[in-house]
């Protein structure tokens, strides 16, 4: 009993000790009416999410005016607290959670391997996603994308003092004027941080911690301070935030830097010990809808990988934009050096 | 919990066989605070020898504790932040004690129930207030300064994201602690000591400086200290302010080791050295208040000597109104504010007044039904527990019924020096394993709440108990009634307003509590102090102060309740810690 007691406590440290469970993906399904009868029976689904959580309760919203009768938990924090909790909460034998979002596409490498996924494949998805944004064996696929962003307020700095590179952001005029969010929190900075120290080195960001920014958590935060007016840059954040906030018609413009610009994929997946199987198979299909993915786009500023999605016209389309891809393997061993990096350059 | 089900138990058996429960509650009390207290501490100090990576028993923990230059300097600053806050404390609180308890100022009721409340408020949400008051761009006060002396944006006054400014904001809402004790102090101070004094031609400054002072010293010192030990094992305002600024205290680091991969054999080192200061702070704290003895050598010989400001009222109600300004009334107009407008940068006009944040809390968050279940559910739990017990280990400790029964009360008053971000780790560690499960559903917080909330719980009966003569309770007992019979008979009616003021005091300590709570909590167990934490990690302030406003209108109520119910005495709320 000590012995367990203690490796599950300890979560699992050794990332890679746990054998692979490779299968074929799963003949993809369609939501029948005796999906949906059984799915009414569970009467909730519980969804795990990194998605900003005005989005998140939207999407659940359209989800009950679809099939009436099911409650849609959510539970929204950064990436990696959504990861750290479902760690938790597995390795005291909790099984809360029906769905699982988050935007670093390395915890699904990870929790395939543990074996916490369902299989399955909505038909949607093996209809119309791009291969390479979808688990070969059906374990999980790309339920949103969307970049991290530099973006300033407009009424704060002039254009043509705004940066342009992100060689530009060490310039001492922007000193005292930057807020950024932290990769121990959010799964999207994880990601930019480890490609853009790939990119640009560590020394980048050792310039970078000189300049006095400020420091919050969510990637979902700093565009809400440039909005705030609290700051009149921002280092990275959600575009899809920051297009929300456009709209809202707040002065804020978006920088895709010249060197190229972070992406960040937020995987969805069905967990195998799911509480409400069959809501959470409901769920899952319907987050890969076109309504479903429509709304993203339209209230969420989500991009989405559904070919029938239509963009707004005043965002500029990702061919449009050069973007810095993640490899989530070789993501995965940095992890460890990136936080501690990051804590000896910015302090925290 | 036990004492509930002894307490039901009681009618049953007759009045004749009367049965001395003394003994076996005795037992069961010890095993169950043991339980509480000592299980925890035991699996703090067993995984600080464990290795992160499961090659079992290490020193390495210990040894990152002293050469990990990021745990010294979190240490460091937490010591430095924690002494900071006290002096500053301690120089608002008392001369504003003093002009409360010992002059003519106007209002000093009104101020006193002010101060109270500012004990009422989270220290998380006073902290989130002075984002919004103080930060540099687009805090209000700077908003302010700027277009009052036509600065350029990049100008400010002040700003909250820095050392400094997290002192003050701790400071806000620590100091009523010094204040109390201090206020209470010098309602005590006798009079006819400063009677002597100016009899012997002291001016009214020499016997202030010379006799009044002295006596009021060991309140002051000891107010400063629990200042101390607050700030340092605060973990809201830390976290909500310092993680901004760019550096860690103890606390915000212990939890940060929790991220994943956990390195729980670290954080539970990195949690001892706090458990080890806070004894030593509380021991010196006894032995301070200890001495404090003399302050009240000759009881309450008259009424305490009133001092006329006369031309001074002006500049004393000018320094309490900035003190209360500072503390309470800017804070919670900035909640107000940003719960009615749209981002907190708004000027405030017809245009700006939205009810979006309330409609966003109220009807399309899905967490706060559940987050306000939960906390109430569990404030009503832990306050009647606690309550329950700290009544019968009082009782127990003060008539010293059972011989031994005194290291009950060491037991009861022992989670004080557990600092609630240890007991978090520690409670993790002992009850999140397959073995027990606790972890993820409302039990473990209510453990965690009873550990927190029993010393205060326990203080507060026991110096109601002492002044209640036994002489009543010999009586019921000469009749044939057994000790739990006269317990509930006789002395629990008497002690109703001090049951009814324990019991809000750990209601409203509940659901204020994060440090404990923010490792404790999943997705069913949510609570308002966690979500307003989670709201704040990803800066939706709007919502926050919904949150908070609902948080503090539902606690004033139900504290208001309680005191109002006939059948819990009706009394008054006394002004207390």
């Amino acid at each position: 009993m000590w012995k367990k007691a203690l490796s599950a406590a300890l979560l699992a440290t050794g990332l890679a000790a746990s054998p692979a469970a490779w299968a074929e993906a799963p003949a993809p399904y369609q939501i029948t009416p005796e999906l949906e009868a059984a799915a009414k029976a569970e009467g909730k689904v519980v969804f795990y999410t990194a998605t900003d959580v005005a989005v998140a309760e939207k999407l659940a919203e359209l989800f009950k005016s679809k099939y009436p009768g099911i409650a849609v938990q959510v539970e929204r924090a950064g990436s990696e607290r959504v990861f750290q909790r479902i760690g938790q909460e597995y390795s005291t034998g909790i099984y809360n959670a029906d769905v699982i979002e988050t935007s670093d596409a390395v915890h699904f490498e990870y929790f395939k391997r543990q074996g916490w996924l369902a299989p399955m494949v909505p038909q949607e998805v093996a209809d119309k996603w791009p291969a390479d944004e979808r688990d070969p064996d059906g374990n999980f696929a790309a339920y949103r994308a969307h970049l991290s962003v530099i973006a300033y307020r407009t009424d704060l700095m002039k254009d043509a003092d705004a940066p342009k590179t992100w060689e530009d952001l060490l310039d001492p005029r922007f000193k005292d004027k930057m807020v950024k969010a932290h990769p121990g929190y959010s799964g999207t900075v994880m990601t930019s941080t480890f490609v853009l120290s790939q990119l640009l080195g560590w020394d980048y960001f050792e310039k970078l911690g000189k300049q006095n920014i400020m420091q919050v958590q969510s990637s979902t935060e700093p565009p809400k301070k440039l909005a705030q007016g609290e700051r009149a840059l921002e280092v990275d954040g959600n575009e899809y935030n920051v297009f929300r906030l456009i709209d809202e018609g707040k002065p804020i413009k978006i920088v895709y830097p010249d060197e190229g610009t972070p992406l960040a994929v937020g995987n969805a997946a069905v967990l195998k010990q799911a509480p409400n199987p069959n809501a959470a198979k409901l769920f899952y299909a319907f987050l890969f809808s076109l309504d479903a993915q429509q709304l993203n786009s339209d209230f969420g500023g989500l991009r989405s990988f559904h070919p029938d999605v239509k963009e707004k016209a005043d965002r500029t389309p990702l061919s449009k934009i050069k973007i810095l891809h993640s490899d989530p393997e070789k993501l995965e061993p940095e992890i460890p050096t990136i936080k501690a990096n990051y804590e000896k350059y910015f302090g925290t | 919990m036990t004492s509930d089900i002894q307490v039901q138990a009681l009618p049953v058996q007759g009045r004749r066989r009367s049965i001395d429960f003394s003994w076996p509650t005795f037992a069961l009390l010890t095993l169950v605070l043991s339980v509480l207290v000592l299980l925890p501490l035991f699996w703090l100090v067993y995984y600080s020898f464990r290795s992160d990576t499961g090659a079992g028993a290490t020193f390495a923990n210990y040894i990152a504790l002293v050469a990990d230059p990021t745990l010294l300097r979190a240490y460091g600053l937490a010591i430095g932040m924690a002494l900071a806050v006290g002096v500053l404390a301690c120089i608002i609180a008392t001369p504003m004690a003093w002009l409360v308890a010992r002059t003519d100022l106007p209002g000093r009721r009104t101020i006193r129930m002010l101060v109270t409340a500012s004990f009422v408020t989270p220290p998380f949400l006073g902290a989130i207030a002075y984002e919004i008051l103080a930060a540099p761009n687009s805090g209000i006060v700077n908003i302010m300064y700027r277009s009052v002396f036509g600065l350029e944006a990049s100008e400010y006054l002040v700003n909250i994201y820095t050392f400094s400014g997290l002192v003050f904001a701790i400071a806000c809402f620590t100091f009523p602690y010094v204040f109390t004790l201090v206020a209470n102090a010098l309602d005590k101070v006798p009079s006819d000591l400063e009677d002597a004094s100016s009899i012997l031609g002291g001016k009214s400054m020499t016997t202030l400086r010379k006799v009044t002072i002295p006596l009021v010293l060991p309140a002051m010192l000891a107010g400063t200290l629990i200042a101390i030990l607050q700030a340092l094992t605060m973990f809201g305002s830390p976290a909500i302010l310092a993680l901004p600024a760019g550096f860690h205290v103890i606390t915000t680091k212990i939890w940060s080791l929790f991220q994943f991969p956990p390195r729980l054999g670290l954080a539970a080192a990195a949690a001892l050295p706090l458990l080890i200061i806070t004894v030593i702070l509380l021991r010196a704290q006894k032995s301070i208040l200890g001495r404090k003895g003399y302050t009240v050598l000759g009881g309450k010989s008259g009424t305490p000597r009133i001092t006329e400001l006369g031309p001074w009222k002006w500049p004393a109600i000018a320094f309490v109104f900035c003190v209360l300004s500072l503390t309470i009334i800017l804070p919670y107009l900035a909640i107000l504010k940003t719960a009615f407008t749209g981002t907190v940068g708004d000027p405030i006009n017809l245009s700006t007044l939205t009810l979006s944040h309330w409609r966003f809390v109220l009807f399309e968050f899905s967490a706060t039904q559940l987050a306000l279940r939960n906390t109430f559910l569990l404030g009503f739990l832990t306050a009647t527990a606690v309550t329950a017990i700290a009544l019968i280990v009082s009782y127990l400790v003060i008539r010293r019924s059972v011989p031994g029964s005194g290291f009950l009360g060491v037991l009861a008053t022992a989670p004080v020096a557990i600092p609630g971000i240890v007991l978090g780790v520690g409670l993790f560690l002992s009850y999140a394993n397959p073995t027990f499960q606790l972890y993820g559903t409302i039990w473990i917080l209510l453990i965690a709440f009873m550990t927190i909330e029993l010393p205060a719980g326990y203080q507060q009966m026991s110096s109601a108990f002492s002044g209640v003569h036994p002489e009543l309770e010999e009586a019921g007992r000469i009749v044939g009634a057994s000790r739990l019979r006269t317990l509930w008979d006789i002395t629990a009616p008497l002690l109703r307003t001090s049951v009814v003021a324990a019991w809000c005091f750990v209601f409203v300590g509940t659901i204020r509590e994060l440090s404990a709570t923010i490792l404790l909590t999943t997705a069913n167990t949510k609570l308002v102090s966690v979500i307003i934490y989670d709201l704040n990690e990803s800066g939706d302030l709007g919502a926050i102060c919904v949150l908070g406003i609902i948080l503090l209108a539902a606690s004033f109520a139900v504290v208001f309740v309680a005191n109002r119910v006939p059948v819990l005495g009706g009394s008054q709320m006394n002004t207390r810690g």
